[in-house]
């Protein structure tokens, strides 16, 4: 007995240790460092309610070359870049305002709101100059914001500080304030300098708050429609969303506001009129969800429409919660009218792809969300991992309080949010929330990653350029997924890489047409001809060398 | 002075920038040298979203490394970051060299970085380090240009010596696309002169498959022909902005080595190429092969059979201030106007370069824009009605609102392949931009006519 539970311990990954590839991935690194990186690189052991501990959410190791970007790019890039009638102005020098400039493919359109504001085109910036470090940008930033407002006349401006800003010590509440009180529309600021936090995700964090503080409640009005509905964590890249809303429409569920793909500031001002939130990327836009809660009373419930199988699971959560037979045959139906599809898609291309090995490391969800697509398609995770995630996106919300609060989480502020007295009320009776339980729903819940993989397989948090390198010699995997930074270095290797960032000018791939479009880009690239030309004819057949000899 | 007008409206903020950051400059340039890590004294923002830009346009891997400041970092400074980072990039890379660029970051906070590099380097006292080359990069001094030329500068200042003359040429060509290096080492090689080229990212941003893994993409000037280039017969450097500036690194090569510096504007058409041609040959003592006489006959007889198709034509070109002098040079030669010439870069010195080209007569016609951004350069397109757009990808919405095609050049171009492999410089560079553009003003017409041509 015993030895077979010993024999249980030693896992095999693509026929070779795990263990052994992480040592060689440490071998490269000073002693300090590879202890460090050793706890961000786990094997997956997953029993029963025991997941590993995996550090995460902790500072780069500087000189590692990593995936991550800047508290800045979180904030302005994610989470308010997508909201189309919202005058974005970055307040900095040119680049970084330059470099989020229309560079995530969020679509939006624009027809669906009577003023057809969208200046998601445009990018603002008070591009500061020696002068502006010198003595101060407030005066420039005044100047700029009225620009905004001359030029667009747009419902709100939203001013975001970089890294210098912090330093010089402008104050951009005090301008954003000052300036709406004198033109009359929403100007609020974010002061998410890149240096902040570890990650993106401090810049998340601190979107969340402002969008919480200066935004939602704003509009008391409550509009028509059943089943009314938040999508949180959601961007549109490459138009995902209007796949989902498209679906909900068909269900007949009435989406109030999105956060924040194909979105408008009208709808956040007016998103606590709903009755449920939904969360797609936990990571990202968490902090919402659960102030709205304590503020307004509508609970939320962790969704994922990246997979077909997945939709169809999410659409029936939603369905149980508003416990309405009407709502619940409809899911059913419009399940049952599109799956078939999809089916079709996935059997046409399975015999192709089964049994192929993918690797992900993506942001602080999708890494876990698109392993949904690779079992449909019958494809193995060998390894996987975020660039910002937490533990609780790793290891599931249950070690939330067991989480060291450090210096650099300490420093992005947490809201304290309580009852509105006027506008809480909560959606369910206590008796209701806790039939919904027993019946299955979970409320404020996310497993994570972790419990979902395969015991053995390679979990590595903000995995660095040299451990990418590593681990894709060491197994060659069939498809490795990440972003545009990595792609041209794995595919250097001869493998193909998928972008899930931007999705590589491709998508949708969320809900049930997406999951096609998924099917048949994975099988085209993992079953590409190109990849068997790598070698030159004289280079894998000796005979033929002599042929081509050139002497 | 002249008719040339200014920015015609000033307004404070800009919009849709048509310029990048320093530190992006100096990164490509560090890419450009044989075994070299980029690394970023500041936060990870930075070299992240210029690792981005940088990769989208020339598709290939660029590693940039970075301090990662993080808040404390930014009150108390960053010469531990730094020297953490450097410790790792040997680990990792063994460089050949490590390029150090500053980020506003580290520039606000008045951060010593040559102290850090002495302190790091009396760390490792009895190791061999490679060299490690620092180049301060705020971006609110200026563009990525400046960012660019500061590099090579800060590269030739920091390893060239003077050595036995060994006949060779330096060649400092600025911000060109890898093909453009390729044809520029082509004729080095045709000559037969020994050249330092600097930078060179010919290989490392546009090469080929690997069989077997590479830690640093092959390819780059190695830093040994940057050593020698102290004991060069001469250096050519492109850019006529560059000439006018106080600093360059062949002047830099003089004042230190008295190596001679000739300074032209990049070779597009006919006369700059032209010039350039002469000056190596002059310089070297050889003739110009043979090959280059017949690539500039056969020039000349495009233009003669292409000519009615683009004369008077209606053009904007934007873009760094050198391209942009140089193709207006080139245009001209074409019987092309250009209505508008727009840079995001304020030297100050474009408007003048400009207008000793252009004859009196002719500059009514004309605009020129500095530290211009797209809101600018597109209400003035409009107005001017422009034929066409000759620019990097950044100019697409304007093209596509203003229904006026775009011709992309230069860097960055984000919505196609093949922004690498952009011919722009020699007598076949010159080809191939008057080739796109004689087709693409007939494609508009041919677009445009109900006759439906289909031969000319
Ligand atoms: S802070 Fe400066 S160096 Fe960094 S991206 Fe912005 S402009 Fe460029
Ligand atoms: S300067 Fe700061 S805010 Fe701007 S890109 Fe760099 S890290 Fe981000």
């Amino acid at each position: 007995m015993a030895n077979a539970a010993l024999k249980e311990e030693i896992f095999e990954l693509d026929g070779m240790d795990p263990e052994k590839v992480k040592e060689e991935m440490l071998s490269a690194y000073p002693t300090k460092v590879a202890r460090k990186r050793a706890k961000q690189i786990i094997v997956n052991k997953v029993e029963g309610e025991d997941v590993p501990i995996i550090q995460s959410n902790v500072r780069t190791v500087p000189g590692l070359i990593g995936q991550r970007g800047c508290c800045y790019a979180g904030c302005k890039g994610v989470v308010l870049g997508p909201t189309r009638d919202i005058v974005n102005i970055t307040h900095g020098p040119i680049g970084c305002g330059f470099y989020s400039w229309l560079t995530r493919r969020n679509q939006t359109d624009a027809t669906t709101t009577p003023d057809g504001h969208n200046f998601m085109t445009y990018c603002f910036s008070t591009d500061m100059q020696d002068e502006q470090i010198i003595f101060g940008g407030e005066k420039k930033l005044k100047q700029a914001i009225q620009e905004a407002y001359d030029n667009f006349h747009p419902k709100a401006i939203a001013v975001f500080a970089t890294c210098p800003v912090g330093l010089i010590g402008d104050d951009v509440h005090s301008v954003c304030k000052e300036m709406k009180e004198k033109l009359g529309i929403n100007i609020f600021g974010f002061s998410c300098e890149g240096y902040k936090g570890v990650s993106q995700s401090a810049g998340h964090h601190i979107a969340n708050n402002q969008i919480f503080k200066h935004v939602i409640g704003n509009d008391d009005t409550v509009k028509d429609g059943d089943y009314k509905l938040n999508l949180l964590g959601e961007y549109n890249i490459g138009g995902d969303a209007f796949e989902i809303e498209r679906i909900f429409k068909k269900c007949g569920i009435t989406q109030v506001a999105s956060f924040s793909g194909n979105s408008t500031i009208d709808a956040f001002a007016n998103a606590h009129t709903a009755d449920l939130n939904l969360i797609m990327c936990h990571r990202s836009i968490n902090y919402v969800a659960e102030m709205m809660e304590k503020k307004y009373g509508l609970p939320w419930i962790k969704v994922n429409f990246i997979g077909a199988e997945a939709t169809a699971k999410s659409l029936r959560k939603i369905a149980a919660y508003f416990d309405d037979p009407k709502l619940t045959e409809k899911v059913e139906a419009v399940i049952a009218e599109e799956l078939p599809e999809v089916k079709k898609a996935c059997a046409e291309v399975l015999p192709r792809t089964k049994g192929k090995r993918a690797m992900l490391f993506v942001g602080g969800s999708r890494a876990h969300h698109y392993q949904e697509l690779f079992n449909e398609l019958g494809m193995e995770t060998l390894s996987a991992g975020y660039e910002f995630g937490h533990r609780d996106d790793y290891e599931g919300r249950k070690v939330l309080p067991g989480i060291k609060v450090d210096a650099d989480s300490r420093n992005i502020e947490e809201l304290k949010v309580e009852a509105d007295p006027e506008k809480f009320k909560p959606r369910k009776s206590p008796e209701e929330l806790e039939k919904l339980r027993s019946c299955g729903l979970e409320f404020a819940g996310y497993e994570g990653m972790m419990p979902e993989m395969k015991n053995g397989s390679l979990v590595i948090d903000d995995i660095s350029q040299h451990e990418t390198d590593t681990i894709v010699e060491a197994f060659k995997p069939d498809l490795f997924c990440a972003g545009i930074k990595e792609k041209y270095s794995i595919q250097k290797h001869g493998i193909p890489l998928k972008q899930l960032h931007s999705y590589d000018y491709g998508g949708p791939y969320a809900g049930f047409k997406g999951a096609v479009n998924f099917y048949k880009e994975i099988d085209r690239m993992v079953n590409s001809k190109i990849w068997g030309y790598l070698k030159a004819p004289w280079q894998t057949n000796p005979e033929l060398a002599a042929t081509y000899a050139w002497d | 002075m002249n008719n040339l007008a200014i920015k015609k409206e000033e307004y404070t903020a800009t919009k849709n920038a048509c310029k990048l950051c320093t530190p992006l400059g100096a990164s490509l340039v560090f890419k450009g040298i044989r075994g070299a890590v980029p690394l970023l004294h500041g936060s990870q923002g930075c070299s992240t979203y210029i690792r981005r830009y940088l990769i989208s346009h020339y598709k290939e891997p660029i590693d940039i490394a970075c301090s990662n400041f993080a808040e404390e970092t930014a009150i108390f400074g960053g010469g531990a970051n730094l020297k953490i980072a450097l410790e790792n990039i040997r680990r990792q890379y063994d460089p050949e060299l490590v390029g150090i660029a500053t980020t506003c970051l580290s520039e606000t906070i008045g951060d010593d970085v040559p102290m850090f590099i002495r302190e790091y380097k009396d760390m490792c006292e009895g190791q061999e380090l490679p060299p490690i080359v620092h180049i301060s990069t705020p971006s609110y001094q200026g563009t990525h240009m400046q960012g660019f030329h500061g590099a090579v500068r800060a590269l030739v200042e920091g390893v060239a010596e003077k050595r036995e003359q060994d006949g060779r040429i330096n060649l400092f060509p600025g911000m060109v696309s890898p093909a453009d290096l390729r044809h520029l080492k082509e004729i080095m090689k045709d000559f037969g002169i020994p050249f330092t080229m600097l930078p060179d990212y010919s290989d490392t941003l546009d090469g080929p498959l690997w069989t077997e893994y590479q830690r640093i993409p092959p390819g780059g000037t190695p830093v040994e022909e940057i050593r020698a280039a102290g004991s060069a017969l001469g250096s050519i450097e492109f850019g006529s902005v560059l000439a006018m500036e106080k600093e360059s690194a062949g002047r830099s090569l003089f004042k230190k080595f008295a190596v001679p510096c000739h300074s032209m504007g990049l070779p597009i058409g006919v006369d700059e190429t032209d010039r350039f041609f002469n000056t190596l040959s002059s310089v070297s003592g050889k003739p110009i092969p043979a090959k280059y006489q017949e690539e500039r006959g056969r020039l000349l007889d495009s233009y003669v059979d292409g000519h009615k198709y683009v004369i008077e034509a209606r053009a904007v070109v934007y873009g760094e201030e050198d391209l942009v002098a140089s193709l207006v040079q080139f245009l001209k030669e074409i019987g092309v106007i250009p209505v508008l010439c727009a840079s995001g870069g304020r030297s100050g010195h474009l408007q003048k370069i400009i207008a000793e080209m252009i004859p009196d007569d002719e500059q009514k016609n004309i605009r020129i824009l500095e530290n211009a951004d797209f809101t600018d350069i597109e209400s003035m397109a409009e107005e001017l009605k422009a034929d066409l757009i000759i620019g990097h990808s950044k100019g697409y919405t304007m093209s596509r609102r203003l229904n006026i095609p775009l011709i992309r050049i230069g860097f960055p171009v984000h919505d196609r392949v093949g922004g690498a492999r952009i011919h722009h410089i020699g007598y076949r560079g010159t080809q191939e931009l008057f080739d796109r553009i004689a087709n693409t003003l007939i494609e508009a017409r041919q677009n445009a006519s109900s006759a439906g041509y289909t031969y000319m």
